[in-house]
């Protein structure tokens, strides 16, 4: 579903943020990225999602080498992405039910199957009773589900999270993750960048630890790779 | 479609001072290219009227056999420049200015001998009745040996000639810089927005909308204010007219635009709204590639 092949990427002032990174993950995976801020994660999920280009090597993506990709092609392989983040990225001037319908509506979905499916959707993050909130009338937790809830309802082969429970109090956290295990149960592959390293040791899930943008650790690999130097 | 029309007139209620100065900026650049339109609407049907009566008087000298004058009339009706080509005797010309000259009916009446000389009477035809045609044939004309004089409204032809120039270019000028700074405010109007949204249409691309979708409603946006501008510029000038009308009355059957007219001044705002938000939206759909692709994580 995913692969990396020598990916390197270097911003115009010269910084270093990812140096030959290479992995594969499969149909069906859960995948924890792991390292400390600037390791590279956020940088590695911008290049899955084609929001920022590698400066070499290559990107796949469902078959994609999302480096090529243009335009609507970036658009449309998006629509077949989840993507959720650490801040949620909701709209605050409009409800839950309409965050998640947003997602469909920017597609052409028709409008009948938008209403039916945002609400499906929504009950299956349990916010079924809360559609009609705004953001600001949830609780962090609950605004991550909405977030969920708006990146499953184009139904995603892939679920990018960029540190999903990085702003959440425990219980929300357990509350987040519960809902990604069965996201990914259900066939979804699920990407998820965290430091939160009790959450990566409750799990046998993959992990790939970064390190100043070098893959240093890939527990599908049971060996350590060399750090850079 | 739905959304697209929302999305558009959502920015109308969030922004109705941006909005409101947009729409009278590009109203205010059509309604001076309005302006200067009826102007030069109405001047053209003057002078074409005027130009109707652009005459050319070619007084022969006495004593010219008839044989020569009736020669000399068929080659002048076969300049390409002349329409018809009339001969007015010495007594037509006596007779005509004791008819038309009230004040010295009484002059002409005790005149012993006729001082009016016989003349050919010349008019052009429509397209030669400029200055430089009417010039070019009286030259010709003066040519004949037994023509004495030739007389034509040189300078009043020449004069409008020059005003007629000048409206044209000038309301041109002057509401192609109207218009440019229309294009600017309305472009700065809709950044604006853009910049306010900036996170929405952030979150419209992660979802997948495509650029098309983000600036559809940008660009229904910018042509409903055009529409408007221009629907308020064509009312402006019907007031302008209708008050010049009042105050003017001498002015006799003033010309307003044709349907067809008011309908390319409001489809003129229209592009014009168009345009500025293209260019602005257009810029920052680039910018927020470009950014992102720069920003280190």
């Amino acid at each position: 579903m995913i692969r990396l092949s020598h990916v390197h990427k270097t911003f115009p002032n010269g910084a270093v943020a990812l140096r030959d990174v290479s992995f594969h993950v499969a149909r069906g995976e859960f995948v924890f990225l792991t390292g400390h801020s600037g390791a590279g994660k956020s940088t590695l999920l911008k290049l899955l999602y084609a929001e920022q280009r590698p400066s070499s090597g290559e990107v796949r993506v469902s078959g994609h080498v999302v480096s090529a990709l243009k335009g609507d092609q970036i658009a449309r392989l998006r629509r077949r992405l989840g993507i959720i983040f650490q801040d949620f990225r909701l709209l605050e001037d409009r409800t839950a039910a309409e965050n998640v319908a947003f997602a469909l509506e920017v597609t052409g979905a028709r409008k009948d199957a938008i209403a039916a499916r945002a609400s499906r959707v929504l009950a299956q993050v349990g916010l079924a009773s809360k559609s009609r909130a705004y953001p600001r009338e949830l609780s962090g937790g609950e605004q991550q589900r909405v977030a969920m809830a708006r990146a499953l309802v184009n139904d995603p082969a892939i679920l990018l999270a960029d540190e999903p429970t990085g702003n959440l109090d425990e219980r929300a956290t357990r509350g987040v993750f519960q809902l990604l295990r069965d996201i990914n149960a259900g066939g979804t592959v699920v990407v998820m960048a965290t430091h939160d390293l009790d959450l990566v040791r409750q799990t046998e899930y993959r992990t790939i630890e970064m390190r100043e943008g070098a893959v240093v650790y890939d527990s599908a690999d049971e060996a350590p790779a060399p750090g850079p130097q | 479609m739905r959304l697209l029309f929302r999305e558009a007139l959502l920015s109308f209620r969030r922004a109705p001072v941006l909005s409101g100065l947009s729409i009278t900026t590009i109203a205010f650049s059509l309604f001076t290219i309005g302006l200067f339109g009826l102007v030069a609407i109405n001047l053209q049907r003057a002078l074409e009227g005027l130009e109707e009566r652009v005459e050319i008087v070619a007084f022969i000298m006495r004593g010219t056999p008839a044989e020569s004058i009736a020669q000399a009339s068929q080659d002048i009706a076969a300049f390409p420049e002349v329409q018809d080509v009339g001969y007015v005797s010495e007594e037509q010309a006596l007779a005509r200015a004791r008819r038309e000259l009230v004040e010295f009916r009484d002059a002409y009446r005790d005149l012993q001998v006729n001082p009016l000389p016989p003349s050919l009477e010349l008019r052009l035809r429509p397209g030669f009745r400029d200055a430089a045609h009417v010039g070019a044939v009286a030259e010709r004309l003066r040519g004949f040996s037994f023509i004495e004089d030739v007389r034509y409204g040189r300078e009043w032809i020449q004069r409008l000639d020059h005003l007629r120039n000048l409206t044209g270019v000038l309301g041109l000028v002057i509401g192609l810089v109207f218009a440019t700074v229309a294009m600017v405010i309305i472009g700065v109007t809709i950044r604006l927005t853009l910049l306010q949204r900036a996170r929405e249409i952030h979150i419209m691309r992660l979802v997948g909308a495509t650029n098309w979708f983000i600036r559809g409603p940008f660009l229904l946006e910018g042509a409903l204010k055009g529409i408007l501008g221009g629907l308020l510029a064509v009312a402006l000038c019907y007031g302008g007219f209708l008050v010049f009308r009042r105050s003017a009355e001498s002015f006799n059957g003033l010309l307003f635009f044709e349907p067809w007219q008011a309908a390319v001044i409001i489809g003129f705002g229209m592009l014009m709204g168009l345009g500025g938000s293209l260019l602005s939206v257009g810029r920052h759909l680039r910018r927020m590639g470009g950014r992102a692709d720069r920003r280190a994580s």
